[in-house]
């Protein structure tokens, strides 16, 4: 075992769990005064579940021995145990494999938590636990395990997806337009305002998302080598290029750049890096995230003409800057910059490779939307996902949590 | 007495109350207040939705007065307000029925 190696891989753990909390004053920021402990109860709810049933299933379904034709994985896993120093697929392995399965379970995380950005101000907050516990087990760790798992279907057909593409950002993306066709539109959506209440909350949460994003991208080379070294510098860049493109398209066309949309770019930048960090050149990235700033500043627009309410535009950001990621990587991937990967079309491979990764983006958005959209049905019709308009009207803070972020209505006395 | 209202510009505070002192005006009292007339709202852009906001942030002074200044104070407070642009605001007049001043309990002009 390598120290180095296990040092970065928890290292950029611990990073990535930041970027669950940094998602929370994101999300926060951004929706109204009477729903923002709501909306972060949701993601650390997720921290917690996810955390847990991670450990004692998940991982095994993901990263286990292939129980066939790789689709899943075994019970080989189970429990965090059985895989002392060797993880299957990973020969070369040089982080402790425990140190890869604590990694992990924080995409499985931070993936989960992304959902609660499209069913804010109507979700019930027991049936949003209920629909992840179930959607972590039946559409985040079978993808992970075609796509991540060396063993998996699509990942021994040669599709490549350095960070999660498709497992998390596609699979977040899809999975919400799923639920929130099943949850409905929010009461008053769009006519009634829903201004963000606290832009500084958000900008502080895309700052701290920006930080972690290291450890998403540079973290999943697994190890401390040159690939880490790119993927954290192509991180920075297509950041960057997604804040400057994203801003210059609001000047264009509402004529005013925004804070927002500035921290929305970078994020949109970082999103479409997420499945080519560790295999293109630094002008890719660049190149990478100016087109994704312009494609998301787009797609968040699509909403309110097709009148779907994915309220803080998981889809728009994560989805379709996921989407665009694995397409592009098609384009940009290079063999000089990782030797474990492949070249694409401007590298002299051909189309083979953006070949794979178009079949890696309709499985993707196919199983995550399908299989969300059955799930998200089964527990509506059990439990029911909405809160009542009653609740929904007086906000989610007070009728789910007996809470008030801001102690509006003055401080109060002890009842009893 | 009378109780004048006055909805001002905030930025124009300094001003109302330095008038209202030259004046002899000892107090008065303070709200944030949101309001419109003529003076159109403003719009507000987040991800590409644009949100109408009407209302325009005021502040409302009020000042009880003895029925003999009335015409003085509001003199003072509209020429110490105005900027000439439209959203300079209004101030109206109202009949006072009782004043009691809370520390001694003195009614009326004795409490103003």
């Amino acid at each position: 075992m390598s120290s180095v190696d296990t040092v970065w891989v928890l290292l950029s753990a611990a990073l990535v769990l930041f970027m669950t909390p940094g998602l929370a004053l994101f999300y926060g920021g951004m929706v109204r005064v009477k729903n923002v402990l709501a909306v972060m109860m949701n993601n650390y709810a997720a921290i917690g579940v996810v955390s847990l049933l991670w450990a004692i299933l998940a991982f095994s379904e993901a990263f286990g021995n292939d129980a066939g034709g790789g689709l899943i994985g075994n019970l080989s896993f189970v429990g965090l145990t059985g895989f002392h120093h060797r993880l299957p697929g990973f020969p070369h392995l040089g982080a402790s494999p425990m140190s890869v399965a604590i990694f992990q379970m924080m995409f499985a995380v931070i993936t989960a938590a992304l959902i609660s950005g499209g069913t804010t101000d109507r979700i019930k907050f027991l049936s949003f636990v209920v629909f992840i516990c179930a959607w972590l087990l039946l559409v985040y760790a079978p993808l992970a395990h075609w796509v991540f798992n060396p063993q998996g279907w699509l990942a021994s057909r040669g599709v490549l997806d350095f960070a999660g593409g498709t497992v998390v950002e596609i699979n977040s993306g899809f999975s919400t337009l799923a639920i929130v066709l099943v949850l409905g539109r929010r009461r008053g959506w769009p006519n009634e305002g829903m201004a963000p209440h606290s832009v500084p909350l958000s900008l502080l949460g895309v700052g701290i998302l920006w930080f972690g994003w290291f450890g998403f991208n540079a973290g999943s080379a697994l190890g401390m080598n040159s690939v880490a070294v790119s993927a954290f510098v192509n991180t920075q860049l297509a950041a960057a290029a997604g804040l400057v493109s994203w801003i210059i398209f609001e000047r264009l066309r509402e004529s005013f750049p925004t804070s927002l949309g500035a921290a929305s770019g970078a994020v949109a930048g970082m999103v479409a890096i997420t499945p080519c960090a560790g295999f293109v050149t630094p002008m890719g990235a660049i190149a990478i995230g100016l087109i994704a700033g312009v494609a998301c500043a787009l797609a968040v627009r699509l909403k309110f003409r097709l009148r779907y309410d994915d309220s803080l535009d998981v889809l728009g950001v994560h989805g379709v800057g996921g989407l665009v990621g694995m397409v592009l990587l098609g384009f940009f991937a290079t063999r000089s910059i990782n030797a474990a990967g492949a070249n694409g079309v401007f590298a002299g491979g051909g189309f083979h490779l953006l070949g794979v990764e178009c079949l890696a983006v309709v499985v993707a958005v196919g199983f995550c939307f399908g299989m969300t959209w059955l799930i998200a049905k089964a527990v509506d019709l059990t439990i029911g996902l909405r809160v009542s308009p009653e609740h929904e009207f007086a906000g989610l803070d007070l009728t789910q949590h007996a809470e008030s972020a801001y102690s509006l209505g003055g401080t109060g006395r002890i009842s009893s | 007495m009378k109780l004048v209202v006055a909805v001002v510009k905030p930025f124009r505070l300094d001003d109302v109350k330095e008038a209202l002192k030259l004046i002899g005006v000892r107090g008065m009292t303070l709200t944030e207040a949101q309001g419109f007339g003529r003076q159109r709202g403003h719009v507000e852009v987040y991800r590409g939705a644009e949100y109408v906001v009407d209302f325009v942030p005021k502040l409302r002074v009020e000042v009880a007065v003895a029925d003999d200044q009335v015409d003085e104070v509001v003199s003072a407070v509209v020429d110490a307000a105005r900027t000439g642009a439209i959203g300079d605001g209004k101030v109206w007049v109202v009949p006072l029925d009782t004043l009691v001043r809370v520390r001694t309990g003195e009614r009326g002009a004795d409490a103003l």
